[in-house]
């Protein structure tokens, strides 16, 4: 028999860290800070517009772009937090999630040998997704100094005459960190200048705690005509298993984007695109509410990181943070292991989402403060134990 | 950041002195300053716990009560009320816009013990010129708390 499997696909690098969740899994007193969900319920309203329009037999494929109304409001959006102009009918796509809009973008972007500039640690799927488009992922290791910011310089010597994109996510998964306006704005002038287009992933946009709300490069002098954004309501809204996300970006991208996401995907869910109506037009207030909390059980996980000596820099973004576990002298995998055996607590190694992710976990502040503190309790017990070693 | 305090505590008016400073950005001692503050400007008036009494052996009954008054000059509505909140069984006492002028909420350890105060205690009050008595038959939700066990966190406990 032939193969059945194609090159691509056989050569895509699985994620080393699943066989450590399978382990996880099988683990059931084990308590776990490796979540990258909201903790909190869908708002009650939201979850209210799509059982409604369940009942109203709403249940029909819906046009390929997404509902107009939603679409408008993803416009509307965009208008009141960055005065940015979208024009709902040809430059608002509705996808399943940001996922799609992250394969689909590229897929519409990239011809082979394009390169695409992904900074580290980031999301698990930019690379894969890169390859699968036919493109050239080129990875930039951010570095804990700079709080996991781009700095021009790291862009500037990444750049090749073959570069088309730099894939932005900040607010950052797994980093938690952010760039602000005056970051993005010497990121933005070196994509005018080289002719690179951006898409940037802002899915945890909603969540910064800097005080001051969150920045879009698209808003930036030049950029909006190369800047895809994307975003979704899994984060913000907490609506995760809802699989609904979308994209912003000019018409002639967004055009391509919508074809493909045509001929994959037909449209996003409809119930779906009905509570995300919901969600944009009134669920303002439950973002607020959830980030306060967010926020303050951020201080609380820094602090007393910071407290056991476990260097960590402040993210100020996403529900994420990013301590280096550098001093116990052990790869950011043996000390996800060992924390699992010895004090059945799961955290993320640093390396899932990149090379340069070593000598760092991610921990996730998705969860109550009760469970937070006894969570680490144990980190604590953890470190006095091995540092002593 | 005192509203930030105010609904950390309303919430959960257990969390530590030092972990709440932790958690608004600030200092134990600002934390103390701010709540003591609040406390004298009565602004918080207490610190309970919501309790299902429904799960223990303790017999209790609560009814709400809406009740009409005649106001005359001289007795207005807080003078009346006042007349009626002393009353200790009275947990809850609201001034209410609409066909009533207050409802209250009375706690008593049986039926005929409310009934009792309604006839013997509050109907009787000068001003007052009806009642009309619920029954709470079951509790499903207080303060913003459902009444029940705690939620399970069902998420997959390893995602990206």
């Amino acid at each position: 028999m032939r193969d059945p499997i194609s090159k691509i696909a056989r050569e895509l690098q699985p994620s080393g860290i699943r066989k450590f969740f399978d382990v996880v899994a099988e683990m059931p007193d084990a308590i776990s800070l490796g979540v990258g969900e909201p903790d909190f319920d869908t708002p009650w309203h939201v979850r209210e517009a799509g059982i409604y329009s369940l009942e109203k037999g709403r249940t029909f494929y819906t046009s390929n772009a997404g509902l107009m109304e939603l679409r408008q409001e993803v416009a509307n959006y965009y208008q009141r937090k960055h005065f940015l102009t979208y024009d709902p009918r040809t430059e608002v796509l509705i996808t399943v999630g940001g996922s799609e809009a992250i394969d689909m973008t590229l897929r519409a972007m990239c011809d082979p040998g394009d390169e695409v500039i992904i900074p580290e640690p980031c999301y698990v799927s930019y690379v894969p997704c890169a390859i699968l488009a036919g493109a050239v992922p080129v990875t930039i290791p951010l570095k804990a100094e700079n709080e996991f910011r781009l700095t021009p310089e790291e862009l500037l010597d990444a750049i090749t005459d073959k570069t088309k994109i730099l894939m932005l996510a900040f607010p950052n998964n797994p980093t938690g960190a952010v760039m602000e306006r005056e970051d993005l704005e010497k990121i933005a002038k070196i994509c005018v200048e080289k002719d690179i287009f951006v898409i940037s992933d802002e899915i945890y946009g909603a969540l910064t705690y800097t005080g001051k709300p969150h920045v879009t490069i698209a808003e930036m002098p030049g950029m909006f005509e190369r800047t895809v954004v994307i975003n979704g309501f899994s984060k913000s809204y907490a609506m995760t298993g809802w699989r609904i996300g979308f994209v912003a970006g000019p018409a002639a991208i967004l055009s391509q984007v919508t074809k493909l996401h045509q001929f994959a995907i037909m449209c996003a869910p409809t119930t779906s695109q009905y509570a995300g109506i919901e969600a944009l037009r009134s669920g303002d207030e439950d973002v607020e509410t959830m980030k306060e909390s967010y926020n303050q059980r951020r201080r609380y996980l820094v602090s007393s990181l910071r407290q056991m000596g476990l260097p960590c820099f402040e993210p100020f973004g996403a529900f994420y943070v990013f301590p280096s576990i550098e001093k116990l002298g052990m790869t950011s995998e043996e000390f996800a292991n060992r924390l699992l055996e010895e004090e059945k607590l799961a955290v993320v190694p640093g390396t899932a989402f990149g090379a340069c992710g070593e000598g760092f976990i991610r921990i996730s502040y998705a969860y109550s403060m009760s469970e937070l503190k006894t969570a680490l309790g144990r980190i604590e017990h953890f470190i006095q134990k091995h540092v002593k070693e | 950041m005192k509203e930030e305090l105010l609904r950390l505590i309303q919430n959960n008016s257990r969390i530590e002195l030092k972990d709440l400073a932790t958690m608004l950005g600030t200092e134990e001692a600002t934390v103390a300053n701010m709540l003591q503050d609040l406390e004298q400007e009565g602004t918080i008036c207490g610190y309970y716990t919501l309790i299902n009494w429904d799960n223990t052996d303790e017999e209790k009954v609560d009814a709400l009560i809406e009740v009409n008054v005649n106001t005359q000059r001289d007795m207005g509505f807080d003078a009346i009320a006042e007349r009626i909140y002393k009353f200790d069984e009275v947990k809850f006492c609201y001034l209410i816009s609409g066909r009533y002028d207050f409802l209250i909420l009375l706690e008593g350890k049986t039926m005929r013990q409310v009934a009792n105060f309604v006839s013997s205690k509050l109907s009787p009050v000068e001003f007052v010129s009806g009642t009309a008595t619920h029954f709470i038959m079951k509790r499903y939700k207080d303060y913003g708390a459902v009444l029940g066990k705690p939620k399970k966190d069902e998420r997959e406990r390893m995602s990206f």
